[in-house]
């Protein structure tokens, strides 16, 4: 049985305090807490501060380019549908350049789980705006406050028809842990946004203002987080400053429905065509 | 009739002009003669002049042919544009259902008018007039109406035997109409007496999904686009089959990475696309090349820029294909230069992904790819799935976590290589430059040790020869091409041996790595050098002048106007050059 060390990859190069700590130490956790080989997962990570996650968590790990992480996650899954596959990168990454993807993912219905570390701002490149930076947040790029109207993952993902929306918060390592451990056994496409506060870059969107303003939907003993109106509800009352599973959601996967798609991975099984298949096939161009 | 017919039957899209197409080329072909077909459409789904061109000959060959003995014109605009093509004592169809269509009084053509519209009406629907065509044309030469039927039924079963009957009756009428009311008569070649046990009548999409399948790809990861679409049509259809998977990725950008990822996780797997989608797919090649994953992208070329022209073949995209995407990598280029070889290549194509571990990018275009044409084998027995540096899991044995130097640098520049699952082979496969082990870093001299690793791995490539060459080194003329137009250009080659020239063909079949030194002796043998390709600027001559030198001597036979290159342009275009070069 693996221990916490055993998911410990590379020394991580994040900024004192960032965020993205809280991220992988509860990644860390969930993995152990589920009883997971690291060489038995892999996770693809995307461009930017959050993009270092997959070399810095012990297991196998793509560091593909930006805005890539969902296709290529859903390609590694595909492959060998026996591994434990997550994908995870920034709000650039994911709702920027990415976001063409992340709609797409989210109606396949690949079973892998996507964490998008999300700090309102591009962190890697030294400050500037992002598609969830809130309007008026002054950047580089936009030293007389950003004008667009920031991008709403979680209400994105319920209308996309994604079968797990949750939030997180890095500076809630429990919590966050429960949330991810719920993601991973979810079957099917999962995602969870986590606040992950950029120390460096953001003033705004800091732990304090979190600690102080984050609504948990746990501490609402009426919520249900299998009914999608109250998570629309609930995403609109707190303007998405909600932390918890807010909708859960079993569909078919994409692998399951699929006509006639390997039951084990594709990856681990050897794939000859006999002479007599060739016979077969070649009968129709005769 | 030197062996040979040239039937084409034309009309609007959208009025069955395909189908009608393929049941004469389908009957041809059962009956032991080669069609090849090459279909002439645009980019609407209705409208618009279309055509289907079958060249029947006695031999298997790789070109439509430039001419035609007998055409169906099912509208005047078909006869005003293939006119031209039309030999002398040739035959012209012309359904007078829209009236008298109109004919040059150019060339010596028997006319024909036939109510073929009217015919199908009597015999019970106006749609079989495609049959009531098929039938004349049984007719004029020698064929019966019984000759079409394992094809009819084959098509039509599904829908009853009434149907059946009803288009046989169809073709009867056709075939009775024509004998009494006309006399001219052609002459099919001399029919093969023994078929092949393998006559198959195949498109190089068709054969090219085929070799990926045979080559152990179970995951296809594409956009639709033509002309590749078919590559997914037919995986769609049997890659389920063996449990795998064709996935329509939201955009090609999207596939590519699915393949990569699919790939990195240890199956086979691949996209297909053409030039728009192949634009869109840059970034992931150096990625590709960086992280040294295996990666097959399948380029169905057409006519470019940008949307240019999406139903039009074209060779343009080869400096894209060896130069596309920023920084420096290594890659494989392939360009089957006949059916079988998009075959044997998509199945080479996986192997030398996994062997060399960088992409290789498997370029035929629209003319391979979605023209048919009847061959007589396709070697599956020589069938072989290597998958070059991958580690079994006893490999791995004694190997502790984070120990596995996925990137070590190593005398042939190809490292081990682990997939998810196996244990003792963790590694991160990145973008970045990194270490042995995989870790990103910007040390100068690890840098460098990687860079040149990665620029050894081709050094040793071995596995397809790159070029295939007929006549000799020191001939007037040497006639170069590359991919498709093998058969157009070997026709070429015999046609200006005819006239006295003494020529020689070397046709390219991997542009990267160069075939150099197979090539050389015959361009520095050569008295001049003729590099055919449809496309404007002479990319492939542009190859010959980086990679073997002989500026001079470099001439180019170019055509990018949407059709394909026919005999007479190479044959035209050498004689011009041959003047001017006996001139100097």
């Amino acid at each position: 049985m693996a221990v916490l060390t055993d998911f410990k990859g590379e020394k991580p190069t994040w900024c004192p305090g960032c965020g993205d700590y809280g991220v992988l130490n509860a990644l860390q956790r969930t993995a152990v807490d589920l009883g997971l080989d690291p060489e038995d997962m892999v996770v693809v990570s995307g461009i930017g501060c959050s993009g270092k996650l997959s070399a810095y968590f012990g297991s196998y790990g793509l560091h593909t380019i930006h805005g890539r992480t969902l296709p290529t996650a859903q390609g590694v899954k595909l492959a060998n549908r026996d591994l434990t596959v997550l994908a995870a990168g920034g709000d650039g990454d994911g709702f920027g350049i990415g976001m063409g993807h992340f709609i797409h993912a989210m109606r396949r219905n690949v079973d892998i789980t996507y964490l998008v570390m999300d700090n309102h701002i591009y962190g890697l490149t030294t400050g500037q705006t992002s598609p969830t930076s809130d309007p008026g947040f002054v950047t580089k790029t936009a030293p007389k406050g950003a004008v667009e109207f920031p991008v709403h993952p979680l209400s994105l993902a319920l209308s996309a028809g994604c079968g797990f929306v949750a939030q997180g918060f890095s500076g809630d390592i429990p919590q966050l842990s429960a949330i991810l451990k719920r993601a991973i056994q979810h079957k099917g496409f999962s995602f969870v946004n986590i606040f992950s506060p950029c120390v460096t870059f953001n003033k705004q969107n800091t732990y304090e203002f979190y600690k102080s303003n984050v609504v948990k939907v746990d501490d609402d003993p009426e919520y249900d987080s299998a009914n999608l109106g109250l998570a629309m509800a609930k995403i609109e009352q707190t303007q998405s400053i909600v932390t918890g599973v807010l909708y859960e959601h079993n569909r078919p996967t994409y692998e399951d429905s699929v006509p006639n798609y390997s039951k084990t991975g594709l990856a681990t099984a050897q794939h000859v065509l006999t002479e007599a298949d060739f016979e077969r096939l070649l009968t129709q161009f005769q | 009739m030197n062996g040979e017919l040239g039937w084409k039957v034309g009309g609007e899209q959208g009025e069955g002009i395909d189908s009608t197409g393929e049941i004469f080329a389908w009957t041809l072909h059962r009956l032991g003669y080669y069609a090849f077909a090459y279909r002439h459409f645009m980019s609407r789904v209705k409208g618009g002049h279309t055509n289907y061109k079958i060249r029947v000959t006695d031999r298997a060959v790789g070109h439509h042919g430039d001419d035609l003995h007998i055409l169906v014109a099912f509208d005047q605009e078909t006869v005003n544009v293939n006119w031209d093509e039309m030999v002398d004592g040739g035959i012209v169809i012309a359904d007078v259902a829209s009236g008298d269509v109109q004919h040059p009084e150019t060339g010596n053509v028997h006319f024909c008018s036939i109510p073929l519209t009217g015919l199908a009406k009597e015999s019970g629907s106006a749609i079989m007039k495609n049959m009531v065509a098929v039938g004349v044309t049984a007719a004029i030469v020698g064929l019966t109406p019984e000759d079409f039927l394992s094809v009819i039924e084959d098509r039509f079963k599904k829908k009853g035997q009434a149907v059946v009957d009803s288009n046989l009756s169809a073709v009867r009428i056709g075939y009775d109409y024509y004998n009494q009311h006309f006399s001219h008569h052609l002459q099919l070649p001399l029919r093969p007496v023994a078929i092949a046990p393998r006559h198959l009548y195949i498109s190089g999409n068709e054969a090219t999904a085929l070799g990926a399948l045979a080559a152990g790809c179970r995951v296809l990861a594409a956009y639709p686009i033509t002309p590749a679409t078919e590559i997914m049509y037919w995986l769609v259809k049997y890659l389920p089959e063996y449990g795998g998977v064709v996935v329509q990725a939201e955009d090609e950008i999207s596939a590519v990475n699915m393949a990569l990822g699919a790939n990195y996780a240890g199956a086979r797997a691949m996209t297909s696309t053409s030039g728009p989608g192949f634009s869109l797919m840059m970034e992931t090649l150096g990625l590709a090349g960086i992280s040294e994953t295996p990666l097959v992208i399948v380029d169905v070329q057409r006519g470019g820029p940008s949307t240019g022209l999406p139903t039009k073949t074209e060779q343009s995209d080869l400096y894209e294909a060896l130069y596309g995407s920023h920084g420096e990598s290594p890659r494989i280029v392939l360009t089957p230069t006949t059916i079988e070889e998009c075959f044997r290549f998509a199945v080479e194509a996986f192997n030398l992904a996994e062997t060399y571990q960088c992409p290789v990018i498997l370029a035929s275009d629209l003319y391979m790819g979605m023209s048919k044409g009847s061959i007589d084998s396709l070697d599956t027995s020589s069938v072989q799935i290597r998958r070059g540096k991958l580690v079994t899991q006893s490999e791995l044995e004694g190997v502790s976590r984070g120990e596995f130097k996925r990137y070590q640098v190593s005398e042939d520049g190809i490292s081990p290589r682990a997939i998810p699952g196996q244990k003792g082979g963790r590694f991160i496969a990145l973008g970045n430059e990194h270490d042995e082990f995989g870790s990103e870093m910007e040390d100068q001299s690890m840098r460098v040790l990687q860079m040149d690793k990665r620029a050894r791995k081709l050094q040793s490539f071995h596995e397809l020869s790159g070029a295939s060459v007929s006549g000799p080194k020191d001939a007037q003329i040497t006639l170069v091409g590359f991919g498709s137009t093998r058969g157009v250009i070997d026709e070429a080659r015999t046609a200006l041996m005819q006239q006295g020239l003494i020529v020689a063909h070397v046709q390219v079949s991997v542009v990267a790595p160069f075939p150099a030194d197979l090539i050389r002796p015959y361009i520095a043998g050569a008295g001049t050098v003729l590099a055919v390709e449809v496309n404007s600027r002479g990319q492939l001559a542009d190859q010959l002048r980086l990679q073997l030198g002989y500026h001079e001597k470099i001439q180019s036979c170019l055509k990018y106007d949407g059709d394909p290159m026919l005999v007479k342009d190479i044959v035209k275009r050498a004689k011009e050059v041959i003047a001017v070069g006996s001139v100097n």
